[in-house]
């Protein structure tokens, strides 16, 4: 019973983590229509943000979360102009196309950087034990830290005027521009803040995981899951599901091979979007939180 | 008149470089896991194979009769993918012209390759590829540089029980060929031994977190750990091991923990165990080729990294290969096939000779294996022969530090 509790737990703190991953995703898919699939090399990229800046400056692994965070919006902006401006209002398919594109590149460069050597950023922080197992300290700091983050997105969005122009821009665009909203310009900050949430949430990860410049394919699919049934462009939602999935995740293992546990969540995946389109956490509302 | 003839051989040369070189050297063809998840051990192995080709070229060549013949190596980056490794050999017999081809890093990727090199008639000796099945299959041309995945853990199992002949195992390993087969004889071998299987899972290879089935593990009142599968997943179950403080005596991890990186884990490495195909301090006398202590320091000055089993077995393939022609007197693929059937020798890598039977020819069955442990010696994390007792250079730490 007690091993159990503790998969649970461990699910729940995993999950968070899952949620956050995901929140980026479905933030730049609810403001702007757009699968991103830089997302899991931007992921990446937080990984080795914390990385270098933990080995060669030798700050301590939580301090870099903010340059990373920083400069994930930079770049997630950066890849708006790039790659998605030109796209915005065509079929979904060409932005899908030109976010691959970026992301074969991103890692190109990675992979001729670093190669797929794994890397390792180590973090000490004391953990709490229930019975004969142990909860990592860099588990409940990740999930910690996860909430304060989807907390200050929430009074972004919702105490602010920049953040009320995104919702308001992901709810009618062209009603948006007709009030005098900068579209353009909030479509590049919402970018900018989706990368972000991947870039930071590479960044937890990599104080939970060992990591190689392809470890961002595994969150980039678990990202997916969580999207869908957290409802196609809601954060709020790929949080909740997030935290769902690992508790899952944390019920199912003790009493299944850990192998199988990939083929019911992608069954679960692909019943969801047959059965529930909208996403699991969207049932009986209207239109996805950030609209 | 002299000087037209002169011109005129010149000339020839400068335009069909490839035809005047084709005479005195040997192409040798393989692809290499450049990127993907098999990169660390498959870029190991390629050092140890382009330092056996320097240094045979430094010396002249490989001598076959009257001749020597220079060697070529002709890579691709296989990208750690099957339906790469496929193509790719093609192109090498096909396009490239390889006389000769060494295989790819690990099971998976051998079993492709085989595929394409039994189709061609041409000889691969293989230095990564463990798993016995893809020798047992009547290919005539495959050579099996090292041991195979059955005898893997069976040094674990053994010097296990001498520790605690009641021992509790947790059979955790990735769902791939080699960490299969592996683990199915150590599985064997571990209720021969009397031992209590507590927990037999897989996982997927691309798995990044270990936590459910660490807790699992705890469960099961484990108290010896015997898996893995290759680097990423290894040294990924070493760290979360040792984060969850899974209360283990007795850690062996399959691949992952031979490599010098794998120190960089820190505490989480002490007293993690390795089956090793070679280590540095092993006492073989060889009967040619470099001692393996002249092979390690070699290699350290030229890589600058202390050689691990998959650099030694890269430059085993190269080194039984040339013995193999130097014995044959020519490189015709039918006298060096002969000639490497016949092999039973000692080099710096330990007993090489391959089967010959209709059912498993080319299965490796001279080589033998040591159990290596990461121990902390002066405050630095090193590698030590802990098992068997004629190769052993420090005491077994058992049981584990409590961190673990």
């Amino acid at each position: 019973m007690l091993g159990i509790l503790a998969s649970l737990l461990d699910g729940l703190l995993v999950g968070a983590v899952y949620g956050l991953a995901a929140m980026g995703i479905t933030f730049i898919w609810g403001v702007m229509d757009v699968v991103n699939l830089t997302h899991g090399a931007m992921i990446v990229a937080g990984m080795f943000g914390v990385y270098l800046l933990v080995s060669a400056m030798g700050i301590p692994a939580y301090a870099a979360l903010l340059p990373v965070l920083l400069a994930g919006f930079f770049a997630g902006v950066a890849l708006y102009w790039i790659a998605i401006h030109r796209m915005i209002g065509r079929p979904p398919l060409m932005s899908l196309l030109a976010t691959f594109a970026v992301n074969l590149v991103l890692i190109g460069l990675g992979t001729a950087t670093w190669g797929t050597v794994l890397f390792n950023v180590s973090v000490s922080l004391p953990g709490f034990s229930l019975g004969r197992y142990t909860f990592p300290g860099t588990h409940i700091m990740a999930a910690v830290l996860t909430a304060v983050i989807a907390g200050v997105l929430y009074l972004f969005l919702y105490r602010t005027r920049a953040g009320k122009a995104v919702r308001a821009v992901a709810a009618n665009r062209e009603a948006a521009e007709l009030v005098g909203i900068p579209t353009t310009r909030i479509l590049a900050l919402s970018c900018g803040l989706g990368v972000a949430l991947a870039g930071v949430s590479g960044a937890l990860i990599s104080t939970l995981f060992p990591f190689t410049v392809l470890s961002g394919d595994a969150y980039q699919l678990k990202s997916f899951v969580v999207t869908v049934l957290g409802g196609m462009g809601n954060p709020t939602g790929a949080l909740v599901a997030g935290i769902a999935l690992g508790l899952f995740e944390g019920l199912a293992t003790p009493f299944m091979p850990v192998s199988w546990t990939l083929v019911i969540e992608f069954v679960l995946f692909v019943l969801v979007l047959i059965a529930f389109p909208g996403g699991l956490i969207s049932i009986g509302r209207r239109r996805p939180a950030v609209r | 008149m002299g000087k037209f003839w002169l011109a005129a051989v010149i000339g020839f040369s400068l335009a069909f470089p490839g035809l005047a070189a084709a005479e005195d050297t040997i192409t040798i063809g393989m692809t290499v896991s450049q990127t993907g998840p098999l990169n660390v051990d498959s870029v190991a192995q390629l050092h140890g194979s382009e330092f056996w080709r320097d240094e045979v070229n430094a010396a002249g060549g490989i001598k076959a009769g009257n001749k020597r013949y220079k060697v070529r190596f002709v890579t691709y980056d296989d990208q750690s993918v099957g339906g790469r490794v496929q193509q790719l050999y093609t192109r090498l017999i096909v396009q490239d012209k390889a006389n000769f081809l060494f295989g790819p890093y690990s099971s998976g990727l051998t079993a492709t390759a085989a595929v394409i090199s039994e189709q061609y008639g041409k000889i691969m000796l293989v230095g990564g590829g463990a798993e016995p099945k893809t020798y047992q299959l009547g290919n005539q041309y495959l050579f099996q540089c090292i041991t195979q995945a059955d005898y893997y853990l069976a040094g674990a199992v053994q010097a296990l029980k001498e520790k605690n002949p009641h021992a509790r195992v947790a059979f955790v390993y990735s769902d791939d060929p080699f960490s299969k087969a592996v683990v199915a004889s150590a599985h064997k071998l571990a209720e021969q031994a009397g031992f209590t299987i507590a927990l037999q899972e897989s996982y997927a290879p691309s798995t990044t977190d270990f936590s459910p089935i660490i807790n699992k593990v705890i469960s099961s009142g484990a108290d010896a750990f015997l898996g893995g599968g290759h680097y990423p997943d290894g040294a990924t179950l070493a760290r979360q091991l040792h984060e969850q403080k899974a209360g283990l005596k007795y850690i062996a991890i399959l691949v992952a923990p031979d490599s010098p990186k794998f120190a960089s884990l820190g505490d989480a490495a002490l007293g993690v165990m390795v089956p090793s195909q070679w280590e540095p301090q092993v006492k073989y006398k060889p009967d040619f080729g470099p001692t393996p202590e002249q092979f390690a320091k070699a290699a350290y000055a030229k890589t600058k990294v202390e050689a691990d089993y998959h650099t030694a077995s890269g430059y085993i393939t190269g080194l039984l290969l040339q013995h193999a022609i130097e014995q044959a007197g020519s490189i015709d693929p039918a006298k060096v096939k002969a000639a490497l059937d016949k092999i039973d020798v000692t080099t710096f890598f330990g007993k090489d000779k391959f089967a010959n039977g209709p059912k498993d020819h080319g299965l490796q069955v001279g080589h033998e294996m040591v159990l290596a442990q990461w121990q902390m010696k002066g405050g630095k994390l090193e590698k030590e022969i802990v098992w068997p007792e004629a190769a052993r250079t420090a005491q077994m730490l058992y049981p584990l530090p409590e961190a673990h």
